[in-house]
């Protein structure tokens, strides 16, 4: 079996198509999870045990089970109680909601890391709690965990793959039906592995630029 | 009336097909985890660019890639693997090389002091790694090796896609023959959590166990 650069040049614009999908199928879940995740912190932090408690073991749930049953769940299983979904749209739930469980570990940390001092100072200004989290902790925790979020986005990129599981036609699954139409699996399969490795490694140095631009993440 | 018992006893062999994918899996991930990670600090340029470029390239692409390039491309080379082959050197390698960050992470925090102890101990570098270091950094691994640990078994589910009949496999086949969604999606779910569960609640003992006599000793 030998490598066949013809072949290769006559594949690439559909698999480029599906590059492009994987690349907003992760813009929008990272939103999604972004959102999300702030979300799950600021609710498990509430008073409130009605509240914490199940959206606690919600997020662990989520994140002790597969992305890619959670994306057959979404998938299969809500157009049986009337909501029926496009595939990019289920997928993009699935990334943001596993994601954000994730991001919500990230939000709790850095929210943590926010001296006590600065709550006591925005109670002693008189600050309401919504005044306090969006005029002094959030400005404060957000900007240092920005890299550890952008590590999860970059992990959640090489997640994408798994939409195609749920019919999503994204790189890998023109992959797929490339390799499935001709018989030849080697270009297909590598070339999808090379466009992940390019964009992982951009995404690297991206990665060390924002540590530099943020503060270093603590380990 | 379905006879569910008999889709349940289906879904059961799938799921001691990921138990054994998982400790299969961590098995080789975790031989790996020390080769590379130790690899990275070796003396020897050659050893250490070896071990770099197995750990980014691992880390790098996706699992899923992964797992499709071992299961198509490497046959076409010469190496006939069965699914559960594939998925487990898939798996091993791609978990093994998070691993690896993770040795090097924690034998690079041990304090200086104790290597130069070993020096003056006169221990050799390999006397020294296995009788002074490693048992403290293996201590600041298992955490992170219990995540991980969950981290492939999640992964796991991304084999049925290679015609493994892992749980997920058993799931979609009760899904089509049955047309109900709900009960085996649900089903699986609550298993792979419950092994997730087994996982963390297993290394979290294994850390105490561990900690005993090594107490003081971190700060």
């Amino acid at each position: 079996m030998e490598w066949d650069w013809d072949f290769v040049w006559q594949i690439l614009p559909t698999l480029i198509q599906g590059v492009k999908i994987t690349i907003l199928a992760t813009l929008l879940g990272s939103v999604l999870a972004a959102v999300v995740g702030l979300a799950i912190a600021l609710l498990r932090r509430s008073p409130n045990r009605l509240i914490s408690r199940p959206v606690g073991f919600f997020a662990e749930f989520i994140r002790g089970t597969p992305l890619l049953v959670q994306l057959y769940f979404i998938f299969y299983v809500l157009p049986d109680i009337g909501i029926l979904l496009p595939p990019l749209v289920a997928g993009v739930i699935g990334l943001g909601l596993h994601y954000g469980t994730y991001a919500a570990e990230v939000y709790r940390a850095g929210i943590d890391n926010v001296p006590r001092g600065q709550w006591e100072a925005a109670k002693a200004c008189n600050l309401s709690a919504r005044q306090t989290w969006t005029h002094i902790i959030l400005p404060q925790a957000i900007p240092p965990m920005i890299p550890a979020l952008a590590n999860y986005f970059v992990a959640m990129f090489k997640e994408t793959p798994l939409l195609s599981a749920i019919t999503v036609l994204e790189l890998m699954n023109q992959a797929k039906l490339v390799a499935n139409s001709y018989y030849r699996y080697v270009e297909p399969m590598t070339l999808v592995g090379v466009f992940f490795l390019i964009i992982s490694l951009f995404s690297v140095i991206l990665l060390r630029w924002l540590e530099r631009r943020y503060g270093r993440i603590e380990r | 009336m379905t006879d569910w018992s008999g889709y349940l006893y289906l879904i059961l062999q799938g799921a001691l097909v990921t138990v054994e994918l998982t400790l299969m899996g961590s098995v080789l991930a975790l031989i790996m985890a020390f080769v590379a990670g130790l690899g990275r600090l070796s003396r020897f340029f050659a050893v250490r660019a070896l071990a770099t470029a197995y750990i980014e390239f691992f880390r790098g692409t996706s699992i899923f890639v992964q797992l499709f390039w071992v299961y198509f491309v490497l046959p076409l080379a010469g190496f006939e693997l069965t699914p559960l082959q594939a998925g487990v050197l898939g798996l091993g390698l791609n978990v093994g090389a998070y691993g690896a960050e993770v040795v090097r992470g924690a034998v690079q925090s041990i304090g200086k002091e104790q290597y130069e102890a070993c020096v003056a101990l006169n221990l050799g570098r390999w006397q020294g790694m296995r009788h002074v270091i490693l048992p403290q950094a293996l201590l600041l691994m298992l955490p992170t090796f219990g995540n991980n640990a969950i981290e492939l078994l999640k992964a796991t589910s991304v084999v049925s896609l290679i015609s493994l009949a892992d749980m997920t496999f058993q799931a979609n086949i009760v899904r089509s023959q049955t047309g109900n969604t709900m009960l085996p999606f649900a089903t699986i779910l609550i298993l792979y959590f419950a092994m997730a569960s087994a996982i963390s609640w297993g290394v979290r003992t294994l850390e105490r166990r561990m900690a005993r006599g090594v107490d003081g000793v971190r700060t």
